[in-house]
């Protein structure tokens, strides 16, 4: 046992000093510049409130559990998140994201199971730990999903006919079951404990079924808004233990992560309702017309370095093929020859280019571009009319004119690169189905569009020796 | 902490929070929803405080869940995005470099 000076005051100062540098951690992660010391300084914080867990004085025993679960758990974590390419990020954020739901849950059944078990606590107490529990689950369910469909494990978005019926009725069914096992919380027996079984697994199922018909494309407002919803619940279990730095920390989560959202959400012209409720493409109307007439010319990389070698401007639009075929290094070579031979070569980065905002720049960083060759897509979209080629790197979605023109388009109102405006279009594209969302796009099979087909690397390495030889 | 006192406490950290976000460019928007989803790693605290009280196999059992999911948000959420923080360090030299290079070729 520990001196009760110990427990009175210096297990409650180290965390609020933990809670204190974890917030200015993630103020200085605001800003480019302090980014770094920003997670340094959280990744303190974060050591220091885990080590005083330890010594907490309700913690009574069950060490050598704890330590076996924080071993095993933060090895293969550790492992993981080293391992996984830059690529892959989104999936592994929505992963982790969803350990944390389901952690905030699993805390939530311990206590509501020790208030079964004749721990003193009152309604409130119950309540919000039922609710924690709630958001929990769903975070932890809803990202799991999340993280399948961005891995590539399920590529269909599954929906049926009344199907938001379905999940209204259920959301409903999760909330009078959680009703029934905080009013009947001090009843015992086999029945508290089935309720609580029943309500758990309800709100498993419906984070699940929530995010089942959620088009890729839009999934990383999903992973931020559970992300959100981690936070909330974290947040609300911090106050049934009674640890307010757990419990300001996943307020601020909460907070931050929901104006996050409403941020991605704004960038895509979609209001979250829509993101979560209308989905991509779910009639066959608008969609299917839209690619019927045309046909995709296609070209040969020398043709295509020929056009961009004799260009004066050339704008490349990076997307997610682009980050698959890991070719932004070549890309910044054929920038970097294209330059020498007098071509003004610009970036235009749209705002939910690749699977996250700024996972565009995130690339191009690494492969050496300078900033001030990118250029968001307000500043730029007015240049492609002037432009002599646009070259689009595996993006599909963004640069599809039917979001500007075809009101039928199940994407109609998002901003998108006015790509279609420059005298030519170079596409480089693997093959010729549709992009993530499902959707054709009218640009492939425009007259001033060349569909250059192939991996993104192999063809960037083909133009470059394409221009190097004229 | 008690009943109003807390609500203050709570619409506090939500304004924080707000506040932190608000004026943050697009590109952090990544990197800061990967710090964020460190910080609510703090789970694991609770999740040891949970699973230290657990009296019952079944309290532990379910405890012992609760910690091993808070330490994977911790350690994953902590090196996922101190890589991607590492390249914003690689693309802020590269600003300044290129600002550099400019501010040579103008004067």
């Amino acid at each position: 046992m520990m001196p009760e000076w110990m427990n009175q005051f210096v297990i409650p100062a180290a965390y609020f000093v933990a809670a204190l540098v974890l917030i200015l951690g993630l103020r200085a992660m605001s800003s480019p510049v302090t980014a770094r010391r920003g997670i340094v300084l959280a990744g303190l914080g974060m050591a220091l409130a885990v080590l005083v867990s330890f010594v907490h004085p309700e913690v009574m025993g069950n060490y050598l559990l704890m330590i076996i679960a924080i071993a095993v758990s933060g090895v293969l974590a550790l492992v993981s998140a080293r391992r996984v390419p830059m690529t892959d990020m989104p999936q592994m954020i929505a992963l982790y994201n969803g350990m944390g739901g389901g952690s905030a849950a699993a805390i939530a059944a311990v206590e509501l199971l020790r208030i079964q078990g004749g721990h003193d606590a009152g309604l409130l107490l119950a309540v919000i730990a039922g609710s924690g529990a709630l958001i929990g689950a769903v975070a932890f369910s809803g990202s799991l999903i999340a993280f399948a469909k961005l891995q590539g494990w399920m590529k269909r978005n599954w929906r049926f006919p009344g199907q938001q019926w379905v999940n209204l009725l259920l959301f409903a069914a999760t909330l009078v079951s959680g009703f029934m096992v905080v009013a009947g919380i001090h009843t015992d027996g086999l029945s508290a404990g089935t309720l609580m079984l029943a309500f758990f697994t309800l709100a498993l199922v419906f984070g699940v079924l929530m995010t089942l018909p959620i088009g890729g494309a839009d999934m990383p407002v999903v992973i931020s808004l559970y992300n959100a919803l981690t936070g909330l619940a974290v947040g609300l279990e911090g106050y049934v233990l009674d640890i307010p730095a757990m419990m300001i920390a996943g307020v601020v989560v909460g907070a931050a992560g929901t104006m996050l959202t409403q941020l991605m959400a704004k960038a895509m012209n979609r209001p979250l309702s829509n993101v979560l409720f209308a989905g991509f493409g779910t009639g066959d109307d608008g969609a299917a017309a839209a690619g019927g007439d045309g046909s995709m010319t296609a070209i040969e990389a020398v043709d295509g370095a020929i056009l961009m070698a004799y260009a004066e401007t050339v704008i490349i639009v990076p997307g997610y093929g682009m980050a698959v075929a890991q070719a932004q290094h070549k890309i910044w070579e054929l920038t970097q020859i294209l330059r020498k031979r007098g071509v003004r070569v610009k970036f235009a980065i749209h705002p939910v280019a690749g699977r996250m905002p700024g996972h565009m720049n995130v690339l191009l960083a690494e492969a050496g571009v300078p900033y001030d060759l990118i250029e968001d897509m307000e500043d730029i979209n007015d240049s492609f009319s002037q432009a002599d080629v646009a070259l689009v790197i595996g993006a599909n979605d963004v640069v599809n004119p039917a979001a500007r023109d075809d009101t039928a388009s199940p994407i109609y109102g998002m901003p998108i690169l006015n790509v279609d405006q420059a005298k030519n279009v170079i596409v480089i594209k693997r093959g010729r189905g549709t992009g993530f969302a499902g959707i054709e796009n009218a640009l492939f099979v425009a007259d001033n569009t060349k569909m250059l087909f192939g991996d993104a690397q192999k063809m960037a390495q083909e133009l470059i020796a394409g221009v190097k030889t004229l | 902490m008690e009943g109003f006192l807390t609500l203050y406490v709570i619409m506090l950290a939500a304004v924080a929070g707000f506040e932190l976000i608000s004026k943050v460019p697009a590109v952090l928007h990544t990197p800061l929803m990967s710090g964020s989803n460190f910080i609510h790693g703090i789970v694991l605290v609770g999740a040891m405080v949970a699973l230290g009280q657990a009296e019952t196999t079944m309290e532990q059992v379910i405890g012992f869940v609760a910690v091993f999911l808070g330490a994977g948000n911790v350690v994953g959420g902590y090196v996922v995005t101190e890589r991607m923080l590492q390249m914003f360090k690689r693309s802020d030299q590269q600003e300044q470099r290129a600002e550099r290079a400019a501010e040579e070729t103008s004067s």
